[in-house]
């Protein structure tokens, strides 16, 4: 068993290699034909640009994406150079350096890899998924009779920030500032998914569909993991069905499919705030120029938002969006959970958190003011501030750092919930529900409490869980997402995740039960 | 201002102290040797494991200490001048109390074992130990075999950290089941059971003979008294109970028996002395618990009976309904009231038990077979509800009552797989009775009695 375990790492440990190094392999030609339709395409008039590009890459053999991204940006970068001084603002190329480059590239490809994507997608994907297989099935059989098993946890390098952890710290967080802001250089990656893409939706792949099949390949992959792990636990193992199912059924194979169908790419789990440009001008424009189904979708958006988001928090907490159904809960919840004991729980932490997130929930909902003024009124500002401007700056700050760079990237040193606990302004926004008017709690054993850390210890949202536990008292706090681990690893079955009457689920205790007080007494002193 | 100085900072003195500190702005010290700040003992064996870090078992974060100003002191008590009201400590240095508390718990037992002191032989209780163990015994090459004599709580904790160090333990049991001094036979068996699928060489009715010694003074074997087998081995792990920690005492004028004793208030012969945790000993059992209890939970409850009087409200010690629990590897188990073992059974007390076919489940209801009226329960991979429990004691409800009203007690995670039905079944046709199981109620689990 061990020995396919090790077996299984070395073909992992291929496949990414594989992987990794296809960003730096790979041949491209920009034909004439390609050069022209892109500029068509993309409706350039910069002659500037057009000529000395020409010269530099057309019809030319480039190894590796890094020289011809650079010949392309830099063009676009010295033509708007001379344009914004010359004042010749349609010339001016809006696009941004990288997704035009981008645009060269995908459709330059030669050689191997695009001739032969379903060879080279077995060499990435196929042996990853089947080595990390190879390395996760046997602990049915190591990990012994089920029940939970940490053992070592603290241990390990890859799970207690050693040297793996910080190695796949760097690798993840490389991976994400690829894929938000050099789309270009992964082109040969996004090959790899090219005919999955094409028998979903008809269309090539673009970087956001490789993203969303490799989340997707991943999530299977580690809920198989979970599977293995908390075998013994019927509560863990429906909710990682449950998000698996969300995240391949809505997010990734339904948008995919309504595209075939020409309706617009929508996830219709995906609430507002945290599919933030829902009410952005070109999304409510795209959604009521597609008819009736368009139709559909925005008021659809707009009543999840309003009315199920709410009436299922009071009825469940925010568990049912957290821990059951959002992706990116989803992805914390398999490809996070080795690493949910590193989330901080210091009230240094906490303290941190709750500015933060609320601060992220002020902004996006500022954010979304100005976009439906701006949609309404047809003027681009507000109060002198540019529409275009705060939602570049969500887009970059919140959309694209602090969700995926940060909030995923740093899974392996600050735990699996850095984006949820921190980030989110849907989670603020269901935990203010769920602290005010929910019927959801964690109800405590107190007496039986051995305040032995591990359900603080476990807790991915960083809540001291064993302060609550100790003192016998229900814990509700707008951040837990209901993942049910601290119940889980409770030695000595304290914990229980309810949803009762809302009525008397915040206990304060006075005294712990177990010391006989003498009622009346405790009565006459109040 | 008055100055109150704890000895031990374990579950007893810290509870004390901060129940002082919330009624009372007294000087507060706490004097302990093993750390400087509170951890939870019983997550020790979680650190060795990897479960956790040594910092994850401080329920309290560093600061928390001078931000209620509770002096922390570390140095060993070498004497109690109760005269002067003045501790020595071994390094010389000494304090001055008005109060004193001593909550200075347990160590472990050693019964004059031959090699009971050599180098590798060791109890799992203090944070030292944990220390030690990561020296004897960091992994299997190091260490090829331990040996563990006592079949309690502690060891098979002890045997389930070496075991997840792929250490091979041998666990010597001097009863013919484990544990079955406590636990009735159904539910020791399955135990027995579970350890040996965790590949622990469990060895039942077997007694240590003397610990062997190597040219280094350190462990090389023990012997078998029974069978006189030598068990080569690098380390060996006594954990034949605990005793109470009061060496220091016996040149005092504290009365001593085999803890520190102590009437309802806690205090002890000497005014102004008090005593609590597992070090102190009751001149007279309080119910049918035992006079020296090492448990956690006892020992906050004595601290925060003791804090009151300490603050001008005089409290008695008042144990409710007895509880426990434990997890034996995988396997969870509470009690609730008191279920004695087959051993130690009372005359009228009799047994109601159910268990599974294929899982590590079981119950055992004890009722008074002339009543009917619940005893206890014990239950085996099945969580419950602790204040139900106790409200069923205190109204002294019967076993029919309990059965009805499984469902409401029942604490599993939801979606777990109940088994009231099954249990009411098998009473029902054991007993001719004919007793309906009603659907949980949030209405009755949360209206208080």
């Amino acid at each position: 068993m061990k020995l396919i375990k090790q077996i299984g790492l070395i073909v992992f440990l291929i496949g990414l290699l594989a992987f990794t190094s296809l960003i730096f392999i790979g041949k491209f030609n920009v034909t004439s034909e390609i050069f022209n339709s892109t500029i068509k395409n993309k409706g350039i008039k910069s002659e500037w640009f057009i000529n000395s590009l020409k010269t530099k890459i057309v019809d030319k053999e480039f190894t590796g994406t890094f020289k011809l991204s650079s010949e392309i940006t830099t063009s676009v970068e010295t033509a708007n150079k001379i344009h914004r001084k010359n004042k010749e603002w349609d010339k001016v190329i809006w696009d941004k350096p990288h997704s035009l480059s981008y645009q060269f590239i995908k459709a330059a490809g030669i050689g191997s890899i695009p001739e032969n994507k379903g060879l080279y997608w077995f060499l990435t994907f196929g042996l990853g998924v089947i080595g990390a297989l190879m390395f996760i099935v046997p602990n049915v059989i190591i990990l012994g009779p089920p029940g939970i098993k940490n053992d070592g946890i603290f241990l390990e390098a890859a799970t207690n920030r050693g040297w793996i952890g910080w190695f796949a710290f760097i690798f993840l967080v490389g991976f994400y500032i690829l894929l938000y802001f050099y789309p270009d250089l992964i082109v040969n990656w996004v090959y790899l998914v090219d005919p999955i893409s094409e028998s979903l939706s008809g269309n090539s792949a673009s970087q956001w569909f490789l993203y969303g099949f490799l989340y997707c390949t991943v999530m299977t992959v580690m809920a198989i993991r979970m599977y293995i792990k908390y075998r013994h636990n019927k509560y863990q193992i429906l909710r990682t069905t449950s998000v698996l199912f969300f995240q391949i059924v809505f997010a990734f194979l339904i948008p995919e499919i309504l595209v075939r169908f020409e309706k617009p790419w929508y996830d219709f789990k995906n609430a507002f705030p945290l599919d933030y440009d829902f009410f952005f001008k070109w999304n409510l424009e795209e959604l009521l120029s597609s008819g009736t189904f368009g139709l559909f979708i925005l008021v659809w958006g707009i009543v999840l938002t309003i009315v199920v988001v709410p009436v299922m928090v009071y009825f469940f907490g925010k568990r049912w969006y957290c821990s059951w159904v959002c992706g990116c809960g989803g992805l914390a919840e398999t490809l996070g959970d080795p690493y949910r004991q590193l989330s901080s729980k210091t009230l240094l932490s906490w303290r941190v958190e709750r500015i933060v997130i609320h601060s992220v929930l002020i902004f996006a909902l500022v954010m979304t003011g100005f976009a439906l003024y701006t949609f309404f009124s047809g003027a681009s500002e507000v109060l002198g501030i540019k529409t275009q401007t705060i939602q570049d700056i969500y887009g970059f700050l919140i959309g694209s750092i602090f969700a995926g760079v940060i909030g995923t990237g740093f899974y392996p040193i600050f735990g699996n919930r850095v984006w949820c606990r921190f980030g989110c302004p849907l989670a603020a926004y269901l935990g203010f529900v769920q602290r005010f008017k929910s019927r959801f709690r964690i109800t405590t054993n107190g007496g039986q409490c051995i305040s032995c850390g591990n359900c603080s210890t476990y807790c991915e949202m960083g809540i001291d869980v064993r302060a609550y536990a100790q003192k016998g008292e229900n814990i509700i706090r707008s951040s837990c997402v209901g993942c049910g681990v601290c119940s889980a690893v409770c030695p000595r079955g304290v914990l229980k995740l309810e949803n009762g009457p809302e009525e008397g689920r915040i206990n304060p205790t006075d005294i712990l039960l177990g010391n006989d007080v003498d009622l009346m007494e405790l009565v006459n002193k109040k | 201002m008055e100055q109150i100085v704890i000895i031990g900072n374990g579950i007893s003195g810290v509870t004390a102290a901060r129940h002082i500190r919330k009624n009372s702005n007294k000087k507060i010290t706490l004097v302990s040797a093993e750390t400087k700040y509170f951890f939870s003992r019983t997550a020790l064996m979680y650190v060795y494991m990897g479960h956790m870090k040594f910092e994850h078992t401080q329920p309290y974060e560093n600061w928390f200490w001078k931000k209620n100003n509770i002096e922390l002191k570390q140095g060993y008590v070498g004497k109690i001048n109760t005269d002067d009201k003045i501790l020595e400590l071994t390094n010389g240095t000494s304090i001055t109390y008005n109060k004193l508390i001593i909550a200075t718990g347990s160590k472990p037992n050693k019964f004059g074992w031959p090699g009971q002191d050599l180098d590798g032989v060791m109890g799992m209780y203090h944070k030292q130990d944990l220390e030690k163990l990561e020296k004897y015994a960091p992994n299997n090459k190091a260490c090829n075999r331990a040996v563990i004599v006592g079949g309690g709580l502690i060891g098979i904790e002890l045997a389930e950290m070496l075991r997840s160090r792929d250490i091979p333990v041998t666990f010597l049991v001097r009863e013919d089941s484990f544990w079955n001094g406590v636990l009735p036979a159904q539910e020791s068996e399955m135990i027995n059971k579970h350890i040996k699928e965790h590949h622990i060489d469990l060895r039942l009715s077997t007694n240590l003979k003397e610990i062997k010694s190597d040219e280094n003074g350190r462990v090389r074997s023990v012997i078998i008294e029974e069978t006189g087998e030598e068990i080569f081995c690098n380390l060996v792990g006594l954990t034949a109970g605990v005793t109470p920690n009061i060496d220091f005492l016996k040149d005092s004028k504290i009365d001593i028996k085999r803890g520190v004793l102590v009437n309802r208030f806690l205090e002890t012969n000497v005014e102004g002395i008090y005593a609590i945790g597992d070090c102190a000993e009751q001149h007279e059992a309080i119910g049918q618990r035992r006079n020296i209890e090492a448990v956690w939970y006892t020992g906050r409850m004595m601290g925060e009976a003791l804090a009151q009087t300490i603050c001008n409200k005089k409290t008695e010690y008042n144990p409710g309904h007895w509880f426990n629990s434990a997890k034996f590897l995988d396997i969870e188990y509470q009690t609730y009231g008191w279920v004695f073992s087959e051993r130690n059974k009372k005359e009228n007390e009799a047994y109601f038990q159910w268990q599974h076919p294929t899982e590590n489940k079981c119950i055992t209801i004890s009722f008074d077979k002339n009543t009917n009226q619940f005893l206890g329960i014990n239950t085996f991979g099945i969580r419950m509800r602790h204040e139900i429990f106790d409200s069923w004691l205190t109204q002294e409800k019967s076993i029919e009552h309990v059965l009805e009203y499984l469902a409401d007690a029942n604490f599993d995670p939801e979606f777990y797989k109940l088994h009231e039905a099954e249990i009411v079944a098998k009473f029902n046709l054991e007993n001719n009775a004919n007793i309906q199981l009603k659907k949980k109620s949030w209405t009755r689990i949360f209206t208080k009695a």
